[in-house]
């Protein structure tokens, strides 16, 4: 009986040596810590459409950005479905750190000039000490840059300025799925009527369904809780992402002209019930400035 | 017959400590290099935190890369090759194990350079292949350092590269290996 244990036993240690020799060798190094990771490309762009993503560009890289709203599609093959008339915005953000970048634009529709910062005391991670969602903070200012309605009258600089303020709550649930909620106040300084408020408070839901690897859906629509003159209404643009290489295109339809918070969430004038929508693209090409380090 | 298994026991149980001396690092050296001729920019990367474990006494050899860890010189190539090419958050680990042929020859108590014939199944991508190649180990005033290079075939590992980078990115990617082994104790 002690020998059939003993070797019960013998064959029992025989064959914990094989198997140890032949397999996990870096199991004998013991497991490896789970790291906090901060969760990255919850959308392929920092911006969703129009409004601004829980994504940030990477330190020391700036981002090239084109942005083209053509006419309205109603108007047919006349203005080739809108693509005679073009508004554009040109930009060059800024990734700073992770969870800040910054940029400066200029629009051709009120010839404005905007400017931003934006930053995440919170972004969404993985692993120990890990957070569900991502909290940014968007500030910016917007500089209209036309010729007095009526220069007879005592003008102020400050009323060509306008502000706006976000709040972006985002998670990217898995790998395809994101979204987000924006709400934002937009501040004018000056408006067109008495009548008009000053303060124009919107939330947004912003997000992305990704198609395959390099292709994404996005939404991004901003219902606007106070403050839209009759006559405006809320933007919603539907879109596609398509990456390449160093380019994002993003493709989309949508009733606002606007290319920043200002214009689109207060100046909408496009209703999709009538067909007032129209085609646009944001062309984002990225330079690496500074060598990349991790 | 009791007395002999004890034996045969305690031997066993001995020659775990004395013979099976292993060598690892838990940073080691992988770089790549993907660069397709006339590319503008370099597409390559190296990761520094590179585990490898080697059994002297069979030849056994093993590696571990967390793909997150390798470093582009461009952040934005970084990201996609996380996201669209390995999809790292798939497929976190590459992973080597194999074993060196010629390990009988290799004194790595000895200063001196040997070559290396290792063989094995390289998985990348949740795609395993064969992989061969000639390594070299050197031994210098007790410290060891195993490289070796080849070849992978980016389709071999369902590494998709896309017609409209495929002047930058090649088919196939040269993979250089370096790491200073310690003793395992």
């Amino acid at each position: 009986m002690q020998i059939r244990i003993g070797s019960i036993l013998l064959a029992g240690v025989l064959f914990s040596q094989l198997a140890h020799a032949q397999d996990d060798l870096l199991g004998l190094l013991g497991e490896d810590k789970p790291q906090k990771e901060y969760v990255k490309a919850a959308f392929k762009s920092s911006r969703v459409i129009n409004a601004h993503s829980m994504e940030f560009l990477n330190p020391g890289t700036m981002d090239f950005r084109i942005l083209h709203r053509f006419g309205t599609l109603d108007q047919g093959y006349k203005n080739f479905f809108g693509l005679d008339q073009a508004s554009m915005r040109m930009g060059f953000d800024f990734g700073i750190r992770h969870n800040l970048m910054a940029g400066i634009g200029r629009s051709t529709f009120k010839k404005e000039v905007d400017a931003f910062v934006k930053y995440a005391p919170l972004r969404q991670s993985t692993g120990p000490g890990s957070f569900p969602v991502t909290v940014a903070f968007v500030g910016a200012a917007t500089i209209d840059g036309l010729p007095w309605a009526d220069p007879t009258r005592t003008n102020y600089f400050t009323s060509r300025m306008a502000y706006y303020f976000s709040a972006i709550i985002g998670r990217k649930f898995n790998e395809s799925f994101t979204l987000q909620l924006t709400p934002t106040v937009v501040h004018k300084n000056l408006v067109q009527l008495q009548t008009d408020p000053n303060d124009i408070i919107g939330i947004g839901v912003g997000g992305r369904l990704k198609l395959n690897k390099r292709m994404a859906l996005t939404w991004d629509y901003t219902h606007v809780l106070d403050g839209l003159p009759t006559g405006y209404y809320n933007p919603l643009s539907v879109g596609i992402d398509i990456e390449t290489g160093g380019h994002v295109f993003q493709l989309h339809v949508s009733n606002a002209t606007g290319m920043n918070e200002r214009a689109f969430i207060t100046e909408t004038t496009g209703q999709w019930g009538k067909g007032e929508i129209r085609m646009g693209f944001n062309l984002s090409r990225t330079f690496q400035l500074k060598k990349h380090k991790d | 017959m009791k007395k002999t298994l004890f034996l045969s026991f305690v031997l066993i149980a001995l020659s775990q400590f004395v013979s099976a001396q292993k060598y690892f690092t838990k940073n080691g050296s992988i770089s790549f290099d993907a660069t397709s001729p006339g590319s503008p920019e370099n597409i390559t990367a190296d990761n520094r935190t590179v585990t490898c474990v080697i059994d002297a006494a069979n030849g056994n050899i093993q590696f571990k890369a967390a793909m997150k860890a390798f470093t582009f010189e461009r952040a934005l190539m970084q990201e996609h090759f996380n996201e669209n090419y390995v999809e790292s958050t798939k497929f976190p680990e590459a992973k080597f194990a194999g074993n060196i042929s010629n390990m009988a020859s290799i004194a790595l108590d000895k200063d001196g350079s040997y070559p290396a014939t290792v063989k094995g199944k390289l998985t990348l991508h949740g795609e395993t292949r064969d992989v061969e190649t000639a390594g070299k180990i050197n031994v210098s005033k007790g410290k060891i350092t195993a490289t070796a290079s080849f070849s992978v075939l980016l389709s071999d590992y369902k590494v998709n590269v896309p017609g409209v980078v495929s002047d930058k990115v090649s088919k196939t990617a040269k993979i250089i290996i370096n790491c200073g082994l310690e003793p395992l104790k």
